[in-house]
């Protein structure tokens, strides 16, 4: 038995440090098998579902699309020179070097759910930008969950060579607002020697789906992280906190999340960097909107070497009755030198600035709803156009339940 | 245009605003002088339907209708337009994004920006970092694009530098059409404690307050010279 086996074994017990303790028994891992179709002749998903999560099934501006229903990976290929997009599979037989990035900067033994994943491996993505390739579009990712009570696991592996740039969007979603499912997603980013990945992924699980994403990323010396992550609609139970290792010099990464819980959502996310080289960079901003479900918004940065510069803000605002915002940001300099900060506020909406917007016409619902919206707009770049404007019409429909 | 009658108000239970009346015309600018504390602000917020300020007894009246019970929006649908002399910041919020909300048919929000000289604040969150000047020019550029009818400045030199202020005070006078002679249709009720606006907006009318009340009322100009030679500590031995 390999040495990552024997670990995952150890850990498959192992409850998570954060969230609530998920039943992983009470979901299946042999979900029915689809065949792989053709992008626009795919048929067994619910393409509104795919578009409110940003995947757009023309595949048009896009450099290249993958879909995975439950276990099955129903499309896979790339539209543009110097992109690699291939199911895990196919790429740890076609490349013996990739074992090596697998469970490199995730531990398997991180807890049960990455042990889960391993011993209950179902593919996920594998996308490559060779060295000095850019994409000209997003590549774009979708994972879905169909099937009833079905654990989804996957492992998804993302390497930008040296110089090139990378840019993904991807989208989560169930099949019907009532599915029932868990998503484990382990991904593990590698960007090296002035590479860049922008990383965008909007999640739209429903009322009965426990999400446990387990990803880090390595960075390497002058290489750039940009990671968006949104999550805009209700979802039972949804637990992350990935790691970014910023380990060569001048790297920088920027994490933001655009984080809305409606009643009878509990989400407990946040960001981590390490900044272990000289000159490294990373700022962390989070908003949390509640109007009635719990969040838990965590940052964390830990500063190893002199010279290096971090920020983390933490923004949440409660709009109605019984919501639930914990802010909880870390800062941890190790040596002298290191320049970190942190803001955290919770609050509710200022009445200044709806009186504000009522004496310049607008009614006290337009007034909320476009102080909420400003509140939820951090400038998240490379944001493409199609997600902002997911956010905006997640936006339209939370604004029902803002009053 | 706008009719005051006998107003008491009251915020939070404590009594701001004690019987005022005072009456605007189409066309007029009236000038509101006083002290700080006197009750100034209150009064224009009064008259813009702000939240937390209570009527107690009187009458708002505008363009022939009794608003005393409209909400602020209302009012500013109907042509009332408010300059606050300490705007609150909105984060996220565009200015750009502000000005779309709140124009009036026929107004170019970016032709009054450039207008203005002011289109780099076109993208950046409503206040957030202006300076006194600059959070002045956002408030004319968006009174411009509303286009009241009636125009209500609270202290619209305050903090403004001397090269701003012939900015804001001559875009004031295009809000009040004060280069039209006959068919000047806007009104403007402006609250001045240094005075130094009347340097670029002529005024019809003006009116001391003092004590939440209006003490006395007469030529603006006038007022303004009795109060730089006396102070208002003078106003309160006035016989009026």
């Amino acid at each position: 038995m390999s040495e990552i086996k024997e670990k995952a074994l150890k850990a498959q017990n192992k409850k998570a440090e954060y969230g609530s303790d998920i039943n992983i028994d009470e979901y299946s891992s042999n979900a029915p098998q689809y065949p792989a179709q053709d992008l626009e002749n795919i048929d067994i998903v619910d393409k509104e579902r795919l578009l409110n999560a940003g995947v757009d099934i023309t595949g048009n501006e896009r450099s290249g699309s993958f879909i995975q229903v439950d276990s099955s990976v129903l499309h896979a290929s790339p539209r543009q020179d110097g992109i690699e997009i291939m199911s895990m599979v196919d790429a740890l037989e076609k490349y013996s070097w990739l074992e090596e990035y697998v469970w490199n900067v995730v531990p398997v033994e991180t807890d049960k759910y990455t042990a889960h994943a391993e011993l209950n491996f179902q593919g996920g993505y594998f996308v490559r930008s060779m060295p000095g390739a850019r994409t000209v579009f997003p590549v774009q990712a979708c994972l879905y969950l169909k099937s009833e009570d079905v654990s989804q696991n996957v492992h998804n592996v993302i390497i930008a060579e040296e110089g090139s740039e990378l840019h993904i969007i991807t989208g989560c979603a169930t099949d019907s607002p009532e599915n029932r499912g868990l998503h484990v997603g382990v991904s593990e980013f590698y960007v090296k020697k002035n590479a860049k990945i922008t990383f965008s992924m909007i999640h739209n699980w429903s009322r009965r789906v426990a999400v446990r994403p387990r990803s880090a990323t390595r960075v390497e010396e002058g290489g750039v992280f940009i990671n968006n992550y949104i999550s805009m609609h209700q979802v039972e139970s949804m637990q992350l906190y990935p790691s970014v290792y910023l380990v060569g010099k001048g790297a920088t990464a920027r994490l933001s999340s655009v984080l809305y819980a409606p009643p009878g959502t509990d989400m407990d996310v946040g960001a981590r960097a390490v900044l272990s080289a000289p000159d490294t960079r990373c700022e962390i901003i989070s908003r949390a909107l509640s109007t009635g479900g719990r969040i838990v918004a965590r940052g964390m940065l830990v500063g190893e070497v002199e010279g290096i510069k971090a920020h983390l803000e933490c923004q949440g605002m409660i709009l109605k009755g019984d919501g639930e915002i914990k802010a909880i940001p870390e800062l941890d300099g190790k040596v002298a030198g290191v320049d970190m900060s942190h803001e955290a506020a919770v609050g509710k909406i200022a009445r200044d600035e709806v009186e504000y917007l009522m004496a310049r016409g607008l009614s006290e619902n337009e007034a909320i709803s476009a102080i909420v919206r400003g509140f939820m707009n951090v400038d998240i770049e490379g944001l493409p156009p199609v997600l902002k404007e997911q956010v905006d019409k997640a936006m339209d429909i939370s604004d029902k339940s803002l009053f | 245009m706008l009719e005051v009658q006998n107003l008491t108000v009251s915020v939070e239970g404590k009594r701001i605003l004690e019987n005022v009346s005072l009456s605007i015309d189409k066309g007029e600018t009236y000038m509101l002088f006083g002290e700080n504390g006197s009750g100034k602000t209150s009064l224009i917020m009064s008259i813009m339907g702000i939240g937390n300020y209570q009527v107690e007894s009187g009458k708002i009246i505008y363009k022939g209708e009794d608003i005393t019970e409209w909400p602020s929006y209302e009012r500013a649908k109907h042509g009332i337009g408010i300059m606050f002399q300490r705007p609150p910041t909105i984060r996220g919020l565009k200015l750009k994004q502000m000005l779309e909300m709140v124009k009036r048919d026929g107004k170019d929000p970016l032709e009054l920006a450039e207008e203005l000289n002011f289109t780099d604040f076109l993208d950046r969150d409503i206040n957030l970092g202006f300076s006194g000047g600059e959070i002045k020019r956002a408030e004319i550029l968006q009174l411009m694009t509303q286009d009241p009818d009636l125009v209500l400045l609270d202290e619209p030199e305050s903090g403004v530098d001397i090269v701003n202020m012939g900015l804001i005070g001559n875009s004031i006078r295009e809000l009040l059409q004060k280069d039209l002679h006959r068919k000047r249709e806007k009104s403007g009720l402006i609250i001045t404690h240094s005075g130094y606006i009347l340097d670029y907006v002529e005024a019809d009318k003006g009116c001391v307050l003092v004590n939440n009340t209006i003490w006395c009322t007469g030529n603006p100009h006038e007022i303004m010279d009795g109060i730089r030679s006396h102070g208002y500590e003078e106003c309160l031995t006035c016989q009026r």
